[in-house]
């Protein structure tokens, strides 16, 4: 059998899909609703993100979630009819998970 | 002209299938619509990364949570996120079967006690950002 990424990305896929499930609705719920409503202080969630543990639970959040955004938007994207674009959807879906990733590392170190 | 089979050339063969197979039937859609989940969970990444990146800076801070263009998005994000964790928990009894013994646990009690953990941890990062934050 020809050896393939796709253990790797399938793993990747499925941890974000574990992470999003189980953290992204509350974490949409402080943002969108409780900070504007003005049930949590904006500069009291910012101090929150800028303690270490949060950030790294941000930071497991964020790449993650783009792992599982790369390989879920590949195969929709195949099987709505852009198969032909082959490896240059490859590139960009994980692509870019892997870039806005060291990007968010970046980020979440230097704050 | 006679001979206008189609060709078979082994692996090579793709049985083409039309782009709008997916509006076919609900189920179809359905499927279509928890895989374009991702979209969302993608999106609401970046918005965290854009808000953890104004984390120096008080009023950018605030600003980006402000702006009703966001604010609007999220609200549409919300429900299909929380497609996304129904249908992965439902999920979790099929890719993950657990035995005690020689029998099988039931799968709505695996996909149960996901549901609870679920509800746990959200509880726990709405205390935090409530009484922490």
């Amino acid at each position: 059998m020809a050896k393939s990424n796709e253990p790797i990305w399938w793993s990747m896929f499925s941890a974000g899909g574990v992470m999003s499930a189980f953290f992204v609705p509350a974490l949409i719920v402080i943002t969108a609703i409780a900070v504007p409503a003005g049930w949590i202080s904006a500069e009291g969630l910012r101090e929150l993100v800028q303690h270490p543990i949060t950030r790294i639970f941000l930071f497991v959040v964020i790449a993650l979630s783009l792992f599982h955004w790369a390989h879920r938007f590949k195969f929709a994207m195949e099987d709505l009819g852009l198969k032909q674009l082959g490896r240059f959807l490859d590139i960009f879906c994980y692509g870019s998970a892997i870039v806005i990733t060291i990007i968010a590392a970046a980020k979440l170190v230097t704050l | 002209m006679a001979n206008k089979q189609p060709t078979r050339a082994g692996k090579d063969y793709v049985r083409t299938v039309p782009n709008t197979w997916w509006l076919k039937k609900k189920t179809y859609a359905l499927f279509m619509v928890r895989e374009l989940t991702c979209i969302f969970v993608g999106g609401y990444a970046l918005f965290l990364l854009a808000l953890v990146s104004r984390a120096g800076d008080e009023a950018a801070f605030e600003a980006l949570l402000r702006t009703p263009l966001l604010i609007a998005l999220q609200i549409i994000a919300l429900p299909m996120v929380l497609y996304h964790s129904i249908t992965w928990i439902n999920l979790t009894p099929k890719v993950m079967v657990v035995f005690r013994g020689e029998d099988k646990v039931s799968p709505a009690l695996i996909a149960g006690v996901n549901y609870v953990a679920w509800a746990v941890v959200s509880g726990v990062i709405l205390w935090i950002a409530c009484c922490k934050g």
